[in-house]
């Protein structure tokens, strides 16, 4: 067993990092960070979960949200999907092994995966709105946040919900506040069975193999941890009982990536894009040194004159 | 008398010394400045978020905020202020035998050797590119804009289809500037131009220069419209 969060002390104690950590800040660039803050990952041990929602509930608890009361719709999952205020959300996939015969019961909770090459950040166009610190938390920051909605383009896991009231983004933090002063997301200490751990990323990636290693010995074969290089590792990880096929697990992707799509827009579209804007002010000024102003002579202008003139019933 | 395709009802020839041409009514040139006030107004707010050297220019519209709010509703201007230019130019802007050959000589255009180029009607084969153009690129920036319209529109569309909305949207924008990039220098290096659009009419030395078709048909179909105020019934 991973040894539990500790409690909170009484006494107010001070941020672990702040600005000076940040190692990406979106449409802008950052001064390279004094120090590297240890790497840290939230461990989801999806063979663990029960379901209990206490992650959900506890995640609305510390953020301070609400959700509006919803209506079932013959599924387990609630609300349907993550909204503004739930940054989590468990998932319900009932699943036919074909090898054994057996049904299966897999709870994904879903969120933020807080990628090593975060989508959101590079989509981003207002500075500041979505940073990354070097310990790997992907956070935004509600007042750079102007509402576009490019984040949830820039994301290959579809996360971030822009709220219908104040028209910000919201997503997990990975309760970026509660590390900072040395506790755990809100989730992890709520976790009954212990399904959600969080730690160093590698103690994470220990703690995981070692229960890979068990789960092998139950007969899960293809047990695994889910932390995609595609999006340069992730700081929230799965493990998974059937890590060869993380698409059963309610569309968790295979092989996420940044879609080439929002590459090509953030990346040749930006520049060429400018380029091409300047090099046409830039020929028009050419144009104009070289040939001069086109103008009217006055041979222009008696010509109009003579052929207006002599016009029948003209003038 | 039937009219020529590219005169306008209210194109007219005023004899004097300079010759006078109406080329634009008021309510044409209203509806001309609207749409380009809406286009120069969504060019600085949408490449406020194109690029982030150009954020600053948020500022303009009182904050990245009200700039992601506001730029929507400007297209939405823009979109019916084209739609007013669309209706009352499409005739004139139809392409005729004569445009290929003036296209073929660009160059000489270019050179101002408008000599060697055909007679032109009221838009020459530039004008005419740039009206089909425009018309293009306003529908492929209006439908992926409202794609891209969370605040509305968000549940209509999947995230790859946002994604396709927001490549075209951006290259749409790139395009749409260079286009009208060239459409604003060829009113001022052609000069004499901008009086039409601000005053309304140029001087026949102008129009014989560049639209001498043009110029030829509203003399010699030269309506009198001296004696009653009516028009001829077209």
């Amino acid at each position: 067993m991973y040894p539990p969060l500790p409690n909170p002390s009484v006494q107010p104690s001070a941020m672990q990092y702040g600005q000076e950590d940040l190692v990406r800040r979106s449409a802008s660039t950052v001064p390279t960070p004094p120090r590297q803050l240890t790497p840290v990952a939230k461990l989801i041990d999806v063979s663990k979960c029960i379901g209990c929602k206490a992650c959900q509930v506890a995640c609305l608890e510390w953020n301070d949200m609400r959700e509006e009361v919803g209506v079932n719709t013959g599924v387990y999952e609630n609300p349907h999907d993550l909204t503004p205020a739930s940054f989590t959300l468990m998932r319900f996939t009932e699943w036919e092994n074909g090898e054994t015969g057996n049904l299966e019961w897999l709870i994904r909770k879903d969120g933020c995966m807080h990628c090593g090459d975060p989508g959101c950040l590079k989509a981003c166009p207002a500075p500041g709105a979505i940073v990354q610190y070097s310990n790997g938390i992907v956070d935004f920051v509600k007042e750079n946040c102007i509402g576009c909605g490019y984040c949830v383009k820039g994301c290959p896991f579809n996360i971030p919900r822009i709220s219908k009231v104040d028209h910000k983004a919201y997503k997990c933090t990975l309760c970026s506040d509660r590390v900072a002063v040395g506790q755990g997301p809100a989730c992890a200490k709520a976790c009954p069975t212990q399904a959600i751990v969080f730690g160093p990323k590698e103690d994470m990636i220990q703690h995981a193999n070692a229960r890979i290693e068990d789960l092998k010995s139950r007969g899960f074969q293809n047990a695994g941890l889910y932390d995609p290089p595609g999006v340069g590792g992730t700081h929230v990880m799965y493990v998974l009982h059937h890590a060869d096929k993380p698409e059963i697990y309610a569309d968790l992707p295979k092989d996420p990536k940044i879609s080439p799509v929002v590459e090509l827009w953030k990346g040749l579209t930006k520049y060429a894009g400018l380029t091409a804007i300047a090099s046409f002010v830039g020929i028009g000024f050419l144009h104009h040194i070289v040939s001069g102003a086109n103008r009217v002579s006055a041979e222009d202008e008696r010509n109009a004159k003579r052929l207006t003139e002599n016009q029948p019933g003209g003038g | 008398m039937e009219r020529p395709y590219d005169v306008g009802p209210d194109d007219k020839v005023h004899p004097g010394d300079p010759v006078t041409v109406d080329r634009y009514t008021p309510a044409a040139r209203i509806n001309h400045w609207i749409t380009a006030a809406s286009l120069v107004l969504l060019a600085l707010s949408g490449l406020a978020l194109f690029h982030p050297s150009l954020f600053f220019l948020t500022g303009l519209f009182g904050g990245g905020e009200t700039t992601r709010a506001i730029h929507p509703w400007i297209g939405v201007v823009l979109f019916f202020g084209f739609l007013g230019l669309f209706l009352r130019f499409w005739r004139a802007n139809l392409w005729r035998g004569e445009d290929g050959t003036w296209m073929r000589r660009l160059s000489d255009v270019l050179r101002g050797h408008e000599e060697n180029v055909p007679e032109v009607g009221k838009y020459n084969a530039g004008q005419k590119l740039y009206f089909w153009t425009m018309s293009v690129l306003i529908i492929i920036m209006i439908g992926s804009g409202v794609v891209l319209w969370d605040q509305y529109f968000a549940e209509y569309t999947s995230v790859g289809q946002k994604r396709a909305a927001v490549l075209i949207h951006a290259v749409g924008a790139v395009v749409s500037i260079c286009v009208w990039i060239v459409h604003v220098y060829a009113a001022i290096w052609v000069r004499g131009t901008i009086r039409a659009m601000v005053k309304g009419s140029v001087t026949g030395g102008w129009a014989w220069r560049h639209h001498r078709k043009w110029l030829r048909e509203l003399v010699t179909g030269k309506r009198d419209d001296q004696g009653s105020g009516a028009k001829p019934a077209e």
